[in-house]
């Protein structure tokens, strides 16, 4: 405990445990209560069609949110689908190993291998342009899900002013419910789980939407058809 | 009755103000009504339902989730302090920076950082906490609160903007939306890399994961939860759902409800500090979990589903008081319906005794409500209480007074009738006299019928 003695901070915990024990009428350790108000199992709502359109859905939806979905055959083809959208361009790349095989670490303007925090941070809020790959990216909503990891940084998506997401099919789940049916706990595994739905936006002047106001205002997905 | 009337006068004949409360809210209905309707969203009302047993079930066990909570921050290194008051947060954030020699810190966006007057706490003590969501910058160089839960500019113009960064930045008078954003990007940009800390709210707390849940457009919360050091977090203890699945219900709710969106740009589900082997993100994490009075909303059992609101605001933009009077209006940083039943809850009805009445009942806000709180009705429970709180106090009996003698005419029928019938003569009079003049100056009064149903009945028995 930081910057408060600690007998203080315990009695402020027991004052509000005891507090809502007293107004609730409950007992200290006693389990929930479900007579009045039970809790159901999670309903996930799933929807039941062909995996094969989730991509023309997920490209459909990112591009009604002004982001851009670039299909490809296969990792070899990668390369050339970004080469025009890199051209004069400083790039980070994160370190997943996706991006390796699709020979984006081997590019002359893309940094890469960063372990050192302050040294990412540094490079990120430099670079023109973000490559990451994702973990799951969501049909439903054109959603890209990121966990941190050794092999994706938090900030490759988040301080240039591009992002590109480079990732095979078959990471494209229906929605978010079939994300929350494959990872009940996603803290299990990580500090941060980030859906990204499109660009960065704000509409906090006169609702006037503008993109990019702290987040990459330009998105864009590189999805490859054969891993 | 204490209304500030005067102000609210103003607001109602503001035609500028008027036209951006009416605009703002009107395009967020329509961008709600787009996304919730049964084509698009077969299932929205099965969601809302829910979403309320959910909430019902976590407030009336809230003391099991919360150690629950806890424990599982705990377990994933980080710490959870509970804050009796905004002062104690303050506290806690003021004693942190002093340890580990920070100066500044950013903020994302929450109602519970306003409603505690975090930023104005932390600057006693020379400490500057830099708002980084753009209308919340707008409004901490402008020296103002929020004027909605969610849109909270959205009263000003692109020249009031213009005239506040000119005035608090040196900015050049700048007019274009667009231009301003940008620039807006580029200052608060070095103030994320520069900060030791970063503050953000939380839009629910997991109990099954010891995580909270960030939903945001701009980024910055994403900013401000990655890019410094140590992260604090700050959240009413009313925020917690039991699992993380059960954001499957609330994250389809939420931003729907708020702004139109299945979801927002960003949602961030964030436990703990970076775990190892991850590259970024803060080392530290601290979890302050707030009361400031929610304790007192749990006694009713009927009155503390005040407490399942998660803040999408579609009661503020759907309600025709709102809509008239604005944001600045409400006594509280919470404004709109969901304002008029918290706040007499957590200030006392005794404050502010106008509020409850401030509402045609017309029911919108329990309609739009994603997770059913009984907003109408919890407003006539109030009034009930402002009512007996005033009868019990009302030391000139002026009213029991007039209710004994209203009862002693009302059992004496002769005397009833000839004083109705003398009523009826001087009724027209009553808009232009006495105390009844200025309630009746905005209403158009029925006119007394020429006879009673008495005279009536026996003119009928006569003619037979």
């Amino acid at each position: 405990m930081v910057g408060r003695p600690k007998e203080v901070g315990m009695t402020a915990r027991e004052h509000i445990l005891g507090d809502i024990r007293r107004a609730l009428g409950r007992a200290a350790g006693q389990p929930p209560r479900m007579e009045a108000a039970p809790l159901s199992a999670p309903v996930m709502r799933i929807p039941r069609s062909d995996r094969n359109l989730y991509t023309d859905l997920f490209v459909q939806k990112l591009e009604n949110l002004a982001g851009k979905g670039i299909c490809v055959r296969d990792t070899a083809a990668v390369i050339p689908a970004i080469t025009e959208l890199l051209a004069q361009k400083h790039a980070v790349a994160s370190n997943s190993p996706f991006l390796r095989k699709c020979g984006i670490t081997g590019l002359a303007q893309v940094h890469t291998g960063f372990t050192d925090r302050e040294q990412l941070k540094e490079a990120c809020a430099a670079a023109d342009v973000g490559i990451t790959s994702v973990d799951y990216a969501l049909a439903a909503t054109g959603s890209f899900v990121m966990i941190s990891s050794a092999s994706e940084a938090r900030l490759v998506s988040l301080l240039p002013p591009v992002h590109v997401a480079i990732f095979p099919r078959s990471r494209i789940l229906a929605n978010l419910d079939e994300l929350l049916s494959i990872l009940p706990r996603p803290a299990d595994q990580t500090s941060s789980m980030v859906l990204i739905t499109g660009p960065s936006r704000t509409a906090d002047i006169e609702q006037i939407l503008v993109r990019g106001v702290h987040g990459p205002g330009e998105v864009y997905a590189v999805i490859v058809d054969e891993e | 009755m204490n209304t500030p009337e005067t102000e609210i006068q103003q607001a109602i004949s503001d035609p500028r103000l008027q036209l951006a409360i009416y605009t703002a809210t009107k395009r967020l209905i329509g961008h709600r009504a787009g996304v919730v309707n049964p084509d698009v969203l077969p299932h929205y009302q099965d969601l809302r339902n829910e979403a309320n047993a959910i909430k019902k079930h976590t407030i009336e066990n809230l003391d099991y989730y919360l150690e629950q909570l806890e424990s599982n921050v705990i377990a994933h290194g980080g710490q959870v302090v509970f804050c009796r008051t905004g002062q104690e947060a303050a506290d806690f954030v003021l004693g942190l920076a002093k340890q580990r020699g920070a100066h500044m810190l950013v903020k994302s966006k929450s109602m519970t950082s306003e409603e505690i007057h975090f930023n104005e706490r932390l600057e006693a003590h020379q400490l500057e906490a830099v708002e980084t969501d753009l209308g919340e910058y707008i409004l901490q160089l402008a020296h103002q609160r929020p004027y909605h839960i969610v849109a909270p500019a959205l009263h000003l113009t692109r020249y009031d903007v213009a005239e506040v960064f000119t005035r608090e930045l040196g900015a050049e008078n700048e007019v274009v939306i667009e231009k301003q954003t940008k620039f807006a990007r580029g200052v608060l940009r070095q103030k994320f890399l520069q900060a030791e800390i970063g503050v953000s709210g939380a839009n629910f707390l997991v109990a099954d994961s010891g995580a909270i849940v960030v939903v945001e457009n701009e980024g910055n919360a994403r900013l401000s939860t990655s890019a410094p050091k140590i992260h604090v977090a700050i959240a009413g203890i009313e925020k917690l759902i039991p699992r993380a699945q059960d954001l499957a219900v609330f994250l389809n709710l939420l931003g729907r409800s708020a702004t139109g969106q299945p979801l927002t740009s960003y949602t961030s589900f964030l436990s703990g500090p970076r775990r190892p082997g991850e590259i970024d993100g803060p080392d530290e994490f601290y979890l302050l979990l707030l009361d400031n009075g929610r304790t007192k909303l749990l006694r009713d059992p009927e009155k503390r589903q005040s407490l399942y609101c998660i803040r999408c605001g579609a009661c503020l933009n759907h309600c025709p008081v709102y809509r008239k009077i604005g944001g600045h209006n409400y006594p509280w940083v919470y404004s709109g319906p969901i304002g008029a039943i918290i706040t007499p809850q957590f200030h006392g009805v005794t404050e502010d005794t106008w509020l409850p009445f401030a509402s045609s009942l017309c029911g919108a806000c329990a309609e739009v409500c994603p997770v059913k709180i009984e907003i109408p009705k919890l407003l006539l429970k109030l009034r009930e209480e402002v009512i007996e709180v005033q009868r019990r106090t009302d030391t000139s009996g002026f009213e029991r007074l007039a209710f004994i003698l209203f009862a002693w005419i009302a059992t004496r029928p002769k005397l009833y009738l000839r004083l109705a019938s003398l009523g009826s003569l001087f009724f027209p009079l009553v808009p232009r006299i006495g105390p009844l003049k200025k309630w009746a100056s905005e209403r158009t009064l029925p006119e007394p019928a020429h006879q009673s149903f008495h005279q009536w009945w026996a003119a009928r028995k006569r003619s037979g």
